[in-house]
């Protein structure tokens, strides 16, 4: 279905990441924001504040982090389309009601602008260590989906695109944004909202009495109602049958798991390919490929040109969903080039991906960098020589070390 | 300037409109001149009273690095900015000091100084808030990257509107000072 006219402020602008997110969550009609304010993802609540009266939304600043992401969840269950907004050490603050959110199948996007380091780390600067922690960062299985985005008309359309994906799988969507992206100021184009795709919540319109909350249809999905409209509604994290009841200890076996955490995970899985989205260019006869992801990505094609302009066939694969990984084009690849490089701002996450799905075939390099900045991008065109020009194989990852690294540590 | 790529820095003290100035520049050589810039600024508490900058990197293509590394064009307008924004200005670059606040040092390699009193201007128009739009005309005039028209603009879309008119006036005071050395 298209978007809201009135929740689409259409114009081009000049604004940054953040403020573009709320623009973009405000276009997927979005209703409900509760958070807590922390550099550098404050501009994006402070400008869906705004927003919010002319939507006819909610913004709450909570408490704190902990009750952000639940205030969130109780909105999405009274049958609005929310988000929080937030930073690496409220995102660590959120991991628990994230877990509380997966396993309830609520639909909802967090937008996590990260910055540099470990715990406070450097607030105004970027960083992109959180990628991990957004797959695994609560206890037990469940699956995500995350994206990440390269500017601030990206930082638009992926939001968009994160609540399309939590309506339509009923799972946490994060937005992993960076510092640099969200406090970047450039020309975002907001289309009319004719030109704009929305998913709408999946309600189920059968017979009252008959509703099972955790029912799936075909795709592992079950629809939803809104809490309060008379049904029997039982939410609970521990893991429940599809009347939503808690399964006991005699209850649990082979059929139960099977539709219960099993589904968690598989309806993300099994519907992979639908989720993946990567931008792909001049891989057909590359010999060296670059696997990127957000702000990255921007710069490592810096250091792709240089590499074209001094005669190697290098080609870009850039993650648009990060998760679920494309495990199956990593492989394919692999099989044909040389290797990978892969330049990440933190000390080596996706390139472990990479690794992984490479089955020993190809050579993986990663580029690291510590955050607070971006890279130097002939860090990486540096990285692609040394791909390119080696004939050995090696085990496990190979670190490149960049010209920072060298200054540093000699 | 005849490069793909021009790194603009634009630096002062919190206050003075300095990230204002950057999103101006910024909006009118994106929105209305057709080109691609990236705009960057300062955070924390020099944002607020310190030494305080915007960065801005203009080019025909996208901006793939967001940085500015090494400026073409260095605005300058506190002396703890000039201190600290000099060692990156281009030996080739502009640099574009108010005149009664920035004294610089004998210019490195061909590096030019353009100097204007842009703070007493805009006291003389009546309110020294617009100084940095002075300048902004100065730099307009100077460096040409981007038109008179898209600052005009872009001025009116960036700032208070009852402050519209003061600001065109001093885009028109800058701008003309370059020329006649005079309002």
């Amino acid at each position: 279905m298209k978007a809201n006219p009135k929740d689409v402020f259409s114009g081009t602008y000049y604004i940054d990441g953040d403020v573009a997110c709320a623009y973009g969550a405000a276009a997927a009609g979005c209703k409900f924001l509760a958070g807590y304010p922390i550099t550098p993802s404050t501009e994006a609540a402070e400008a869906f504040a705004k927003l919010a009266p002319q939507i006819g939304a909610m913004f709450i600043q909570m408490e704190d982090e902990l009750g952000s992401i639940v205030a969130v969840l109780g909105a999405s269950w009274a049958g609005k389309k929310s988000m929080t907004i937030t930073s690496g050490p409220g995102f660590s603050l959120m991991m628990e009601g994230i877990g509380f959110g997966a396993a309830l199948e609520t639909p909802f996007v967090i937008i996590n602008i990260q910055r540099g380091g470990p715990s406070t780390g450097v607030p105004t600067r970027t960083g992109q260590a959180d990628m991990m922690q957004a797959r695994w960062g609560s206890h037990g299985d469940y699956e995500i989906i995350a994206l990440s985005p390269d500017s601030p008309q990206e930082s638009f359309e992926f939001t968009i695109k994160a609540f399309n994906l939590a309506e339509r799988y009923r799972v946490p969507v994060m937005l992993m944004s960076d510092e640099c992206v969200g406090h970047m100021t450039e020309k975002v184009v907001i289309p009319s909202a004719s030109e704009i795709e929305v998913e709408p919540r999946r309600f189920y319109h059968g017979p009252k009495d008959q509703y099972l909350p955790f029912k799936p249809e075909r795709d592992l999905v079950p629809p939803m109602v809104k809490a309060g409209e008379g049904y029997r509604l039982h939410l609970t994290g521990l893991v429940h049958d599809e009347n939503g009841y808690p399964l006991l200890d005699c209850d649990i076996d082979e059929v139960t798991q099977k539709s219960t955490t099993r589904r968690l995970v598989d309806k993300i899985r099994a519907n992979a390919d639908k989720i993946i989205e990567i931008k792909e260019d001049s891989l057909d006869d590359a010999e060296v490929v670059v696997v990127s992801y957000g702000i990255t990505s921007r710069v490592a094609l810096k250091g792709i040109e240089q590499a074209r302009e001094y005669g190697i066939k290098v080609g870009s694969l850039r993650l648009v969903t990060v998760w679920p990984f494309p495990e199956k084009r990593i492989t394919e690849l692999a099989h044909k080039i040389k290797g990978f490089v892969v330049p990440e701002i933190n000390y080596g996450q996706i390139v472990f991906e990479v690794e992984r799905c490479s089955h020993g075939k190809a050579n993986v390099v990663l580029v690291p960098h510590g955050g607070a900045g971006v890279h130097n991008p002939d860090d990486i065109f540096e990285a692609i020589k040394q791909v390119a020009k080696n004939k050995e194989k090696y085990e496990g990852v190979v670190e490149y070390r960049t010209s920072l690294e060298r200054l540093i540590f000699g | 300037m005849g490069k793909k790529t021009i790194g603009i820095r634009f630096a002062g003290f919190g206050g003075q409109g300095i990230i204002r100035s950057g999103i101006i520049v910024g909006r009118a050589v994106s929105i209305y001149d057709n080109k691609f810039a990236t705009m960057n600024q300062s955070f924390g508490p020099e944002a607020r009273g310190g030494a305080c900058s915007s960065e801005l990197v203009i080019s025909d293509s996208k901006v793939l690095y967001p940085y500015v590394t090494v400026s073409d064009v260095l605005v300058v307008m506190s002396q703890e900015g000039y201190d600290k924004f000099e060692p990156e200005l281009s030996e080739e670059g502009m640099l574009l000091i108010d005149e009664d606040l920035v004294k610089p040092k004998p210019p490195r390699g061909k590096i030019k100084i353009f100097s204007i009193p842009a703070t007493k201007l805009a006291e003389e128009l009546g309110n020294r808030i617009v100084a940095n739009v002075v300048m902004l005309g100065f730099f307009t005039s100077l460096t040409k990257v981007v038109s008179v028209e898209a600052m005009r603009k872009a001025i009116p879309e960036s700032v208070p509107s009852r402050f519209v008119e003061l600001n065109l006036k001093a885009f028109d005071c800058g701008y003309e000072y370059s020329r006649k050395q005079k309002c």
